[in-house]
């Protein structure tokens, strides 16, 4: 369906992506989790053609079988909506406040489709329904200040998939709900994505949203996936330092772990442009061997899908 | 011994009119919510957006006042103080915000907003003296003492997130309030700001209330735990007693949500921290 092999994003001297190979099949949902400054917005862009002007990409991505690494504007816009569809962070900036959310769904119906005034507007309210969306028929008459958060994040489902892409992006759509309108967004992902066949790939910070909504999870840290594999194996035997660092510093939300300190990954993300050369973990990393600093780790790959970066898992000291 | 004690407390906000002759019911951001803290102590305060939490921090702040209950801090009525007593009263008790990007002034060094704090209090001090505050406190926050002179703009947001908890211990407070303090941080950075706080309030005994839609972030930190939805307690008590077990199931869903999954098993969660 999708696939990028060494995709690389090169901001004036610094590398925003590096060396990021991943494919999504049809109806498979991939997760991908990272700290701000990880790049997985930039891949999110990368994948719709949307990188901004100053950015340089090397690498290859292809879709649906066609090369897309140096196409055009006209050609990606050939691809969006149809293909490839995406939802953002913000469901109240992402709304045109002065048009009825019932026409800003039907734009894309009416332009990529050609499907007539009466035809978009039976088309809107039905993908209302399936967004769950309730009383639908009387929503498409509402304008986003009426809607709240979750509504409107449904909205902005409804409206990527308007077009029935293959594949929805969704960057950080559940950052900005409360915990339980932000489950059901998820839950509404996954059943979408299974009723439509529809392969998602779902960019967050949040692991227990990803994780509850993936089957297979790309973790990424300094512009590269650092580690990739089922989610299940992920989660319960991650490889990578900062994969367990990550996981370890989330408060574990037991009885029996009330008021313990918790581990910390030490320092902070570093910019784009102070990355190191080597291992891009290298410098906060608790296991760091000398090589670590000047030599990139290769991608080792281990049980099943389960792959990672890291040179402990090559030079044969665990 | 009481360091913080609420009762009744209840704010009611104004609501916009919707018609020209009809004035619409105000909206009860708050209602009928006691709690009492003990100094040392510390409380988590549990809600979704709406449910009340940061206008209880504003209440108990005493930048607003409440339209029935008492705050008592320390033995004072709080709603009853004057603007100068409460002035007076506040170097006891300081909070720190949500937003480290907005809650520093951008055109000051990081050492004179952490010293506000001590000027606002219009004690005689030497300028000496300040500066040697300022550089011990930022010393305990994890940050070096020559950092004083920098800007805002130079720190990243777990460093200003320091900061201003380095602005709000400086003059030693026995409460402080922390509204979503660590919401807008990474996950690796958000863990080192509350060992952070962990570690204050182990060296000086300062009480917490801890304010977060975050569950997992809450019980990691807090003793007790108070639930509010929509302006009203629904369960309040042993930090412990209520993961252990919910009683109210707005309690539970929170707890579902905030877990990794509700049916499938989490094995990893109960597992030993991974060793790298």
């Amino acid at each position: 369906m999708i696939q990028t092999k060494t995709l690389t994003v090169q901001i004036g001297a610094a590398q925003a992506l590096r060396d990021i190979s991943l494919s999504v099949s049809p109806g498979q949902r991939l997760g991908i989790v990272g700290e701000s400054g990880s790049g997985k917005s930039m891949l999110g862009l990368a994948l719709m053609g949307m990188l901004p002007q100053e950015a340089a990409l090397l690498g290859q991505i292809t879709i649906q079988g066609r090369d897309m690494t140096g196409a055009n504007d006209a050609a990606w816009r050939a691809l969006r909506a149809r293909q490839i569809a995406m939802i953002f962070q913000e469901p109240m900036a992402a709304l045109n406040p002065l048009r009825r959310v019932g026409d800003t769904v039907m734009d894309p119906l009416r332009q990529h489709l050609g499907l007539s005034q009466e035809q978009a507007l039976n088309r809107a309210i039905a993908l209302f329904d399936e967004t769950g969306i309730q009383d639908p028929q009387a929503k498409i008459a509402a304008y986003p200040h009426s809607l709240s958060g979750g509504q409107r994040q449904r909205v902005l489902i409804a409206l990527a998939l308007a077009c029935n892409p293959k594949l929805l992006i969704a960057d950080e759509p559940t950052t900005a709900l409360d915990a339980h309108v932000a489950r059901r967004i998820t839950d509404l992902l996954v059943r979408l994505s299974r009723n439509r066949g529809m392969a998602l790939m779902f960019i967050s910070h949040d692991l227990a949203a990803v994780a509850r909504t993936v089957d297979d999870l790309a973790v990424m840290y300094g512009g590269e996936i650092v580690e990739a594999g089922p989610v299940a194996a992920l989660l319960s035997t991650p490889r990578h330092p900062y994969t367990q660092g990550l996981l370890a510093a989330r408060p574990p939300l037991e009885p029996g772990h009330l008021r313990r300190r918790l581990p910390v990954i030490p320092g902070t993300v570093p910019g784009l442009a102070d990355l190191p050369p080597g291992c891009r973990f290298a410098g906060r990393c608790p296991v760091e061997l000398p090589i670590c600093a000047t030599t990139r780790p290769p991608k080792t790959q281990l049980k099943n899908s389960h792959t990672a970066a890291c040179h402990r898992l090559t030079t044969g000291t665990p | 011994m009481t360091l913080l004690r609420i009762q009744g407390l209840t704010r009611r906000y104004p609501q916009p009119r919707q018609k020209l002759l009809r004035a619409r019911a105000p909206l009860t951001a708050l209602d009928d919510v006691s709690l009492t803290l003990a100094p040392g102590e510390t409380i988590g305060i549990i809600g979704e957006s709406g449910s009340g939490k940061s206008t209880l921090a504003r209440l108990i702040m005493g930048f607003e006042r409440p339209d029935a209950g008492q705050i008592f801090f320390d033995g004072d009525d709080l709603a009853t103080l004057s603007a100068r007593a409460l002035r007076h009263r506040r170097p006891d008790f300081q909070m720190i915000f949500q937003d480290p990007f907005s809650s520093l002034d951008p055109r000051r060094s990081v050492g004179w907003s952490i010293a506000q704090p001590l000027r606002a209090r219009r004690a005689r001090r030497d300028s000496a003296t300040i500066s040697q505050r300022v550089a011990n406190t930022l010393e305990r926050v994890g940050l070096s003492a020559s950092d004083s002179d920098r800007f805002p703009h130079e720190f990243s947001g777990g460093q200003r997130q320091r900061i201003a908890i380095a602005r709000a211990i400086i003059t030693n407070p026995r409460l402080l309030v922390a509204d979503e303090a660590v919401s807008a941080l990474d996950v690796s950075v958000r863990a080192q700001i509350l060992n952070l706080l962990m570690d204050l309030h182990d060296e000086t005994g300062l009480a917490i209330v801890f304010i977060s839609h975050d569950l997992a972030v809450v019980s990691s930190l807090c003793d007790s735990l108070l639930v509010l939805r929509q302006g009203r307690v629904v369960e309040q008590g042993n930090a412990q007693g209520i993961l252990t077990r919910p009683r109210h199931e707005y309690t539970q869903m929170l707890l579902s949500a905030a877990r990794f999954s509700a049916t499938a098993n989490t094995p990893w969660l109960s597992e030993q921290d991974p060793q790298p």
